[in-house]
């Protein structure tokens, strides 16, 4: 089996150790004998998504993200359809709010890809912190950082997660992220999944399926990461 | 009385070291505001700031050195406290009892995000700007906002002269459009034979138009020679121009017709001394006496400082960001010999409580021959030791960096790197030293 990872514009949205997201996906991957390929995909270059499996869409300032929204324009008609064909996608800050509708931002409007119903406006303060989230589908919670001035609506959509500590999507709902058929947008980073194992194999599972029609993950020694995720939770929440 | 005050403070707090100056000049800012203003109007000649991701408090100590050099008395924040109270504490310390300052000159070096909350208090005559890169992202947002504090800055203090490093697109992008006069320092020649642009992550883009810079040369970074295809953005011509580097042994290079010639490891190395030189020279300095302070300076602080305990050879130094660190690693495999390495990372407010940026940094090096063990440390050793899990490399989790050390001087191979961030550098330093007795 092999699975391909499109790393979407990493020359412009690479802020937050968004070669940490690849590096396990990578790894989660070869550990289990399934062949990894990572595709960069430079500013310049066209995305063919019909040989894609998972595509990151990781954050960038503001001023990146806008010379990455007139790209992603180009090609928002086959993003969209890979996603309606159940397509797995990661988006991590920025690349989280270029997946809604816009980013209203004090400098203008950032159109987004319009492939899920969020919106996302600029607020004050940052909202900076770590951050642990819970959801039931996962067998124990989700930790990482956050930063980043949006607030980002998500209507009926479903969260990623609750939030157990932090701010998530606007400091207010208590809910972070949005899963979308198989769209994971999230405001953590730190980075995501190498302290959320489950995650990334949620990523890796979904992709499986949808190629091979395999949902079965080989398990593996994930004491290091759990022992890491442990500790951010037991810091941060009280119980 | 605010002079007293801070005095007595920072005396009875010497025992917790670098915290008690910050305290002190707290104290003394809360009694007197205007205390930081008079004390540096009393500098009879120029005042010196030295600002940059990285390098700059040994640029900033080299530079006093060398001022020292001619014989100048000056002010002086070594210890590398470099927000408002900590500048304010050196001035405030370096004064007499009856409020009288007593100095030629003063070097300090400033947090960029500082820079709007010092510059009220004085105008600087210069400023030396070594490097921009990604640091502590959560508490400056993104570089771009650094950049533009700095920009505001200098409109501060239109009469302050820039000493920028030339080959880093950012700084220099800054220094030209900032409308002050300015000076650059660079290394012309192309040091490194394999050089990717993997490691690029900030400044790849004009800052002016947007495009993606051409680069004839990388020597690290986004340092190098660049030029922007698309508009008339390129690096400026170089003053202080160091070519014929060696870094053979110890580190030489040429500038101005001298030869310059260091005992320390580390590229970046080259950039401090050549700030430093730089900077002193364009305050129309001659400095004949460089080579020797060169050869008693001795980088403190835990900058690559050399410890002995129980015969093993102790490295303590720090990095604070991926830049840093990259250049930490390579100045560690410039060492041929086998070798211990200790990794120890906190998340304090002041290292920046985001700890992305390991998954930045080409820990992946470490998988070369040489490398006996790694052991990570800190606070948060979790992450670091996944961080090399996921390149395939073996790691001991020893959270408490004294027994950590304590372990590896038992049982290492008497070459010993200790690599830490910011906080961390504080409290290894003073278990070594302790250890050292």
């Amino acid at each position: 089996m092999k699975i391909t990872i499109g790393h979407l514009y990493p020359d412009l949205l690479n802020l937050y150790g968004d070669r940490g997201n690849i590096q396990c996906m990578k790894k989660r991957c070869e550990w289990r004998g399934i062949e990894a390929e990572v595709r960069e995909f430079q500013n310049t270059d066209t995305v063919d998504f019909a040989g894609l499996d998972i595509v990151l869409l990781g954050g960038g300032s503001d001023r990146e993200q806008m010379l990455v929204c007139e790209k992603l324009k180009l090609i928002q008609k086959s993003f969209r359809d890979y996603v309606e064909d159940h397509g797995v996608v990661i988006a991590v800050c920025g690349g989280y709010q270029l997946l809604g509708h816009y980013y209203d931002t004090d400098d203008g409007r950032i159109e987004g890809l319009s492939l899920v119903d969020i919106y996302t406006e600029q607020g004050s303060p940052r909202l900076i912190s770590n951050i642990v989230i819970e959801n039931e589908i996962f067998e124990y919670p989700i930790v990482g950082f956050e930063n980043h001035g949006g607030r980002t609506f998500i209507g009926d959509n479903r969260p990623l997660g609750k939030v157990m500590f932090g701010h998530g999507n606007d400091g207010k709902s208590g809910s972070e992220g949005i899963l979308y058929k198989n769209v994971v947008g999230t405001y953590l980073h730190g980075p995501l999944l190498p302290k959320n194992p489950h995650v990334c194999d949620y990523l890796i599972r979904n992709a499986l399926e949808r190629k091979y029609g395999v949902s079965e993950l080989a398990p593996l020694d994930d004491a290091q990461e759990k022992e890491a995720n442990r500790y951010i939770v037991e810091r941060f929440v009280s119980n | 009385m605010a002079i007293w005050t801070a005095k007595i403070v920072s005396t009875a707090c010497r025992i917790s070291g670098r915290q008690g100056v910050t305290f002190a000049g707290k104290i003394a800012l809360k009694i007197d505001p205007q205390i930081l203003r008079d004390l540096a109007a009393q500098v009879r000649e120029k005042i010196f700031v030295v600002c940059g991701t990285n390098g700059k408090t040994t640029t900033n100590n080299l530079l006093c050195s060398a001022i020292e050099s001619e014989g100048k008395k000056l002010v002086c924040n070594h210890t590398g406290s470099n927000m408002l109270a900590g500048v304010a504490a050196a001035f405030v310390l370096a004064a007499k009892n009856n409020g009288k300052l007593d100095a030629d000159y003063a070097c300090i070096e400033i947090d960029e995000a500082s820079t709007l909350r010092i510059f009220p208090h004085f105008k600087p005559d210069y400023i030396v700007l070594t490097n921009l890169f990604r640091d502590q992202l959560d508490r400056y947002g993104e570089i771009d906002i650094t950049m533009d504090m700095l920009n505001r800055a200098m409109k501060m203090a239109p009469e302050m002269t820039v000493i920028v490093n030339g080959d880093d697109a950012l700084s220099a992008y800054l220094a030209m459009e900032s409308g002050n006069p300015y000076k650059t320092y660079g290394i012309t020649e192309r040091v490194f034979d394999s050089q990717s642009d993997h490691e690029i992550r900030e400044g790849r883009f004009c800052k002016k138009c947007g495009a993606q810079l051409e680069y004839e040369f990388y020597h690290y970074s986004q340092i190098g020679k660049y030029r922007c295809p698309s508009c008339d953005f390129a690096r400026p011509e170089i003053d202080f121009e160091a070519s014929h580097i060696d870094m053979s042994d110890g580190l030489s290079f040429d500038v101005e017709n001298r030869h310059i010639s260091a005992d320390y490891k580390g590229f970046y190395n080259i950039y401090n001394i050549l700030a430093a030189y730089s900077a002193a020279r364009t305050a129309g300095m001659s400095i004949p006496k460089f080579e020797e302070v060169l050869k008693k300076f001795n980088p403190q602080n835990g900058r690559m400082e050399q410890f002995r305990i129980k015969g093993t050879h102790v490295v303590l130094n720090l990095a604070k960001n991926p830049a840093g660190f990259n250049q930490n690693i390579s100045a560690v495999m410039e060492d041929e010999k086998e070798k211990d390495i200790i990794i120890v990372i906190n998340d304090n407010a002041q290292d920046g409580t985001d700890i992305s940026w390991l998954w930045d940094v080409d820990f992946d090096r470490f998988a070369a021959p040489g490398i006996r063990s790694i052991t990570v440390s800190g606070i948060r050793c979790q992450d670091m030791r996944l961080r090399m899990k996921y390149v395939d490399i073996q790691s001991e989790l020893i959270a408490d960096v004294k027994t950590a050390i304590e372990a590896r001087v038992a049982d290492g191979c008497k070459n010993l790197y200790v690599l830490v961030n910011y906080t961390a550098l504080f409290s290894t330093r003073n278990i070594l030293v302790g250890m050292q007795k």
